[in-house]
């Protein structure tokens, strides 16, 4: 649907559009949806600790999604997303330490 | 910054699509309304998304406007309003 959208309108700016019926659920964290949570907490500096990121900085990250992706995650999965974009662009941590311990992980789960 | 509106005053949302973080809804651009009020000055969130300071401060209002305005087919009672907080540099 996105081809159809004036230019400057992004995905996630969807407000007005048709969407049908909006269903509510309840919804049980899981346990990395906590860690999520606190850490973007951790990172925003408001426990005493130094600022590495804002609610804005979380926000645009989100939104630079690609819109199939944006549909596809879930609440928390764009978060996480959007916090590692927002540690990359900060320089907090590099793409190759990333890719490295993603690849380190990916292995631990294989044993 | 100081605030340049009052409640009451009629403001008109800026027209405008610049790339970028922005706050300010697509579908309410170019669309008029009333201040309800002014809820503070805040950090500015276009300047905050991209790792600058946000200073200075930008007036923040609650702007009502008329559903019938802002969605040509509504059907719901003529009276109805629409409340957003909109920045100071958004009003014209």
């Amino acid at each position: 649907m996105t081809s159809e959208l004036p230019p400057g309108r992004g995905h996630h700016d969807m407000g007005g559009l048709l969407a049908g019926r909006v269903e509510p659920v309840e919804h049980d964290y899981a346990e990395w949806e906590r860690r999520v949570d606190a850490l973007r907490l951790l990172l925003s500096g408001i426990k005493g600790g130094r600022t590495l990121m804002t609610v804005d900085e979380l926000r645009k990250n989100i939104e630079a999604l690609p819109p199939d992706a944006y549909e596809r995650m879930s609440y928390y999965e764009r978060w996480v997303t959007s916090i590692t974009q927002t540690m990359i662009q900060r320089g907090v941590i590099t793409t190759d330490e990333l890719g490295r311990k993603m690849e380190q992980i990916e292995k631990r789960g294989r044993r | 910054m100081s605030a340049r509106f009052k409640p009451g005053d009629r403001v008109r949302v800026r027209k405008a699509y610049p790339l970028g973080h922005i706050r300010t809804p697509f579908y309410i651009r170019g669309h008029g309304g009333v201040v309800e009020r002014l809820c503070g000055a805040f950090g500015n969130p276009e300047e905050l998304a991209q790792m600058r300071s946000g200073e200075p401060k930008q007036p923040l209002y609650r702007v009502r406007f008329l559903q019938t305005d802002v969605w040509p087919a509504y059907r719901g009672n003529p009276g109805d309003v629409l409340e957003i907080e909109i920045f100071q540099h958004w009003l014209e």
